[in-house]
């Protein structure tokens, strides 16, 4: 028993072929053990699932997964990767996506955002690693 | 021993607690930290874009300032030991990028310096036996969390010196100095890192799940080993005592602070009046803090 997918999608879309190329990731690689999303610490607050976020690039439904939330959600903590079985740093692809929705549609992390109270307070590394992530 | 030192930006600012409690607790073990000359921020993330080499530009000069230095460099936020770590790695590795980073930061560096957390350099140096036997104030009676986060866990293959699944170093070294560390589920999970810039209120829950989990083992304070995760976790228990029903705090205090005092360091020259969960009523009560101090 097992699950047939058709690679058309993937294999015709653009987009799906930069999330490769930035991330360095062979997104079919993926075999949907769940590992990923069974450890993710931010896996409470996400609308689509670390695992359904590759499984949905692998059908070439990239548009999905970029007008998503989590892909602002993943901080890079690697506990799917340390653990995913076939070696897949999802971590990258969230960044690559990251990427490919700030082109599109502008930075998350604007200059005056953060309150004045928390700039006192936050580490100076929050800040500067929030811009390295949240702007392009 | 002298080793090269880089504090990074967080504990030359915001985590002066940590940086002197680090520095004083390894001169009086033997270990003299030499703060690199002219060094600039680490950048404080790991770029992940295969093409973003520019990224590691700021970390590859930092290594250079510490090859000219010594064959060492100590870091002890655990966020720079992780983007030097495996910067120093991509510049061992990967010729076409080593050869474009020595081209833009004009320098001729392979890659041959060590970088080592300074939990590293307690367990692989110092040793903690070495450490035991300097004890002068024993932390016995205290039930601490040790929890070690992502940075020096993750990539494991990259740069974990530990088990990067069941850590176990911080909980040795917290055994040796006599206190007693809990068995927990906690010890490994993200706490939320820079998300606070965007989400504060997940920060809040992801420490939320942790502290949670540490009081339920017993804990009475969390040690860490990382300025942000020290502030996402100490930080928000004042709100969540009142959003979340049956939420008990729990003081978070740097490894070293701990280490600091027992090995008979002067505790108050370590900021813990800048923590947001006091830490002193509990120091007191186990008789490692002077009732004196306000």
């Amino acid at each position: 028993m097992g699950t047939v997918i058709s690679l058309e999608k993937f294999f015709l879309n653009p987009l799906a072929r930069r999330v490769e190329e930035l991330s360095g990731q062979d997104l079919l690689a993926c075999y949907q053990c769940g590992e990923c999303s069974a450890g993710c610490p931010a896996a409470f607050a996400m609308d689509l699932l670390p695992s359904q976020v590759i499984r949905l690039l692998q059908l070439g439904q990239v548009e999905e997964v970029l007008q998503s939330a989590t892909i602002w959600f993943c901080v890079a903590c690697q506990a799917c990767y340390a653990r995913c079985p076939k070696g897949v740093d999802l971590s990258r692809i969230m960044e690559a996506l990251r990427e490919l929705a700030m082109e599109r549609s502008g930075e998350v992390l604007k200059h005056n955002q953060i309150p004045e109270k928390d700039l006192e307070s936050f580490p100076q590394q929050a800040i500067i690693a929030g811009f390295r992530k949240y702007t392009l | 021993m002298k080793v090269s030192y880089f504090p990074g930006c967080t504990l030359n600012t915001k985590g002066k607690g940590f940086d002197r409690s680090v520095r004083e607790a390894l001169a009086a073990l033997g270990v003299e930290l030499e703060e690199l000359p002219d060094w600039n921020c680490c950048g404080a993330s790991f770029p992940l874009l295969v093409d973003n080499v520019l990224d590691l530009a700021g970390p590859a000069r930092v290594l250079v300032a510490a090859s000219a230095q010594g064959d060492k460099l100590a870091t002890a936020c655990t966020t720079c030991y992780n983007v030097l770590k495996r910067t120093n790695r991509v510049i061992r590795l990967d010729r076409d990028r080593r050869e474009r980073l020595n081209y833009f930061i004009e320098a001729d560096y392979q890659g041959q310096v060590e970088v080592m957390d300074v939990l590293q350099i307690l367990r692989d140096e110092v040793g903690f036996e070495e450490v035991k036997a300097k004890v002068q104030k024993s932390l016995s009676g205290l039930k601490v969390a040790c929890y070690y986060g992502c940075m020096v866990l993750r990539p494991p293959a990259e740069v974990a010196y530990d088990d990067p699944e069941n850590p176990h170093a911080l909980d040795e070294l917290m055994a040796s100095l006599g206190a007693e560390p809990v068995l927990w589920g906690g010890k490994v999970e993200c706490c939320g890192n820079y998300l606070v810039a965007i989400k504060p209120e997940l920060a809040m829950e992801m420490s939320y799940r942790i502290i949670s989990s540490a009081y339920r083992a017993g804990a009475e304070v969390l040690v860490t080993n990382c300025p942000l995760c020290q502030f996402n976790l100490d930080r928000w228990q004042r709100d969540l005592v009142v959003k979340k029903g049956g939420f008990r705090p729990l003081p978070v205090l740097y490894f070293t602070q701990l280490l600091a005092i027992a090995l008979g360091l002067d505790p108050t020259r370590y900021e813990l009046e800048k923590h947001y969960v006091d830490p002193k009523p509990l120091l007191k009560a186990k008789g490692l803090l002077d009732q004196e101090v306000g």
